[in-house]
């Protein structure tokens, strides 16, 4: 595991990637400081990360895009493959190298609040219980990018597929502001989601028997909740969605709220998509 | 060292491998010989756990390379039929990482990096980008990679493809200088490549084995149907007359060359008389022969026998079972 992170890590900082997405981070963050604490006088430092997140959607795409897609194509893969280390070693020293590429700005946007506080009244538990908000929302979309590099060999597809995640993931509470809050509403949009859900299921394992199964036994129970309590069904779309987006989590940070559940769920996330992660490279050892 | 026992690899509907079963011994080269798609790619990425096996299992010295792959592994070294290089690296970083992935110390690394580079001959190019070197010195820091941490067996998928004659020739010495310390698996569909590197040639036609033995027996058993090649000095009636009475011979082909000269090929049952006795009938007849080759048949044509012989059989799926014992009852 040491040796795919060193590995990592030293492609990172070789290369300008590593720099350039440090010094973004801390371009958003500068400009985000001034407008926010220095011009307008605020001493929220977490109103400065609130703002910058939607940086995420730009960043994590490009940040992962090539982490798995690039060994694919290289088919440097055969060797990660053959080498006496487990998938699941590769895949959690990539993703550390990830975190640490991560990790530098961070620690350096972690000394503003301090140096804000030596000039005004700055309330510490919350702007740093925000930047560990910030930090395990980025974990989580690291997580979910590198799971969609590892679906490709493209980096463009990996990229686009990522950036278009994380907008829905962004945006998905104020569109869900727009769905009807009828009971069919909801009904209607859950069955979009189980197609949506049997597509993916078709694409990774290109068996029309199981995703259609899958669809027709979701779509089944449903049905039998539609049927049993429609009224249940009111709202309960947007409001699924809400609970769903990453960014609503951090939100809960940003309010001055150190919720455990919302750690708990972020962490959860990135477990989750770190083991999609490894079950999509051994996937490729059974197939090819 | 190795045991690969009844593998078997589907592809959806598609059988690349059917059924193969071998055993490689240590301390020797072997070839695996087949044309382009039957299944030595595959096969070889099932031994070194890149690919896992529809059926089967291969085991070496003991370990299963699926239950046990950390131990299994470390005794393989592979390079794949494409060279899995880091291009922006040089071949010391590159040759670093794998080298603590195979669980290598940092202390003992550089003594190691520095010995297979030695091996290979790339430490004038040992900190220079690897998108920058040549087919074959890429070819080479693939190889290098295979050999750190002394494995066992060293694994070659097609190691001469795309180089030129300079290089085979060069890559050949080194596989060669190989054999001395490691157990060598070299992949080729060039016959003259494996004949000339290794002790055992394994032929793999449409993922079947169809033949394993070494160069030498291979052309024994099949010297059965040697053919002799004559130019002779005489018509074609004549020489037919001459040749009817010999024995031995299966088959006469004569074609005449002008009106007194031709060109005649017999089949004999490979008996060494038959040289003999068509030089005195010959001579007995006062006409000359000029020119008299003994053609055995060649590795070349047991190769063509065995692969095109099996495609006219089946198709790859049908009939697995008796295919690896056709090499003894030819």
């Amino acid at each position: 595991m040491t040796a795919v992170f060193r590995h990592e890590l030293s492609s990172y900082f070789k290369s300008v990637s590593g720099y350039v997405f440090g010094a973004f981070l801390l371009l958003f963050a500068g400009i985000y400081t001034t407008d926010i604490n220095l011009n307008a006088g605020l001493t929220n430092f977490e109103y400065v990360l609130d703002y910058m997140c939607i940086i995420f959607l730009i960043i994590v795409p490009i940040l992962t895009m090539r982490v798995v897609a690039e060994e694919r194509r290289q088919r440097t893969d055969q060797l990660l493959y053959s080498l006496p280390l487990t998938m699941t070693e590769v895949v959690l020293g990539k993703y550390g190298a990830l975190l640490v590429v991560f990790l530098a700005p961070m620690a350096v946007i972690g000394v503003y609040p301090l140096i804000l506080s030596a000039f005004g009244n700055v309330y510490l538990p919350a702007a740093y219980s925000a930047w560990l908000g910030f930090f395990l929302l980025g974990a989580a979309l690291l997580a979910i990018g590198m799971f969609i590099s590892s679906l490709t060999e493209s980096q463009a597809v990996a990229a686009g597929l990522c950036f278009l995640v994380m907008l829905v993931n962004y945006f998905i509470t104020s569109l869900a502001g727009f769905i009807s809050t009828t009971a069919f509403a909801s009904f209607a949009s859950f069955t979009v989601v189980i197609l949506a859900l049997a597509g993916i299921v078709w694409f990774m394992t290109r068996s029309g028997l199981a995703s259609g199964v899958l669809a027709l036994v979701l779509e089944a129970v449903l049905l039998f909740f539609y049927a049993g309590d429609t009224s249940a069904f009111e709202g309960f779309f947007p409001e699924v969605m809400e609970n769903l987006s990453l960014f609503d989590q951090f939100y809960q940070f940003v309010n001055g709220v150190f919720d455990l559940r919302a750690v708990v769920y972020l962490l959860s996330v990135s477990g989750l998509f770190l083991f999609l992660t490894v079950q999509s490279l051994e996937k490729r050892r059974w197939s090819e | 060292m190795i045991e690969v026992s009844h593998l078997t690899k589907r592809y959806g509907g598609h059988t690349a491998v059917s059924n193969l079963s071998f055993t490689i011994e240590k301390g020797q080269i072997y070839g695996f010989l087949g044309p382009n798609g039957a299944g030595k790619s595959t096969t070889m990425n099932i031994m070194t756990g890149c690919l896992a096996a529809s059926e089967g299992e291969v085991r070496i010295d003991g370990h299963d390379i699926f239950e046990e792959p950390q131990q299994a592994k470390r005794l393989i070294g592979y390079l794949p039929e494409q060279p899995p290089l880091y291009l922006d690296r040089t071949p010391r970083e590159y040759l670093t990482f794998v080298g603590r992935a195979k669980g290598i110390k940092d202390k003992a690394l550089p003594e190691q990096i520095g010995r297979v580079m030695e091996v290979t001959q790339i430490i004038d190019v040992a900190d220079r980008l690897i998108k920058h070197l040549s087919k074959g010195y890429r070819q080479r820091v693939g190889i290098a990679q295979a050999l750190l941490g002394d494995p066992e067996v060293v694994i070659l998928d097609e190691p001469t493809v795309g180089l030129d004659p300079k290089q085979i020739i060069e890559i050949r010495s080194l596989i060669q200088s190989l054999g001395q310390k490691h157990t060598v698996i070299l992949s080729s569909h060039i016959l003259s490549e494996v004949q000339a590197v290794c002790q055992t040639i394994l032929i793999i036609s449409k993922g079947h084995l169809v033949a394993c033995d070494t160069p030498e027996n291979l052309e024994r058993l099949f010297s059965g149907s040697a053919a002799v090649d004559l130019t002779v000095e005489a018509g074609e009636a004549q020489t037919r007359e001459i040749l009817a009475p010999l024995d031995h011979i299966r088959s006469v082909d004569v074609r005449p060359e002008g009106t007194d000269r031709c060109q005649v090929t017999l089949e004999t049952d490979g008996d060494e008389e038959v040289c003999r006795a068509v030089f005195f009938a010959f001579s007995r007849a006062g006409r000359a022969i000029l020119r008299m080759t003994d053609a055995k048949a060649s590795l070349e044509d047991i190769f063509i026998e065995l692969t095109s012989g099996e495609a006219a059989d089946a198709p790859a799926e049908a009939g697995s079972e008796d295919d690896g014992e056709e090499v003894d009852e030819p």
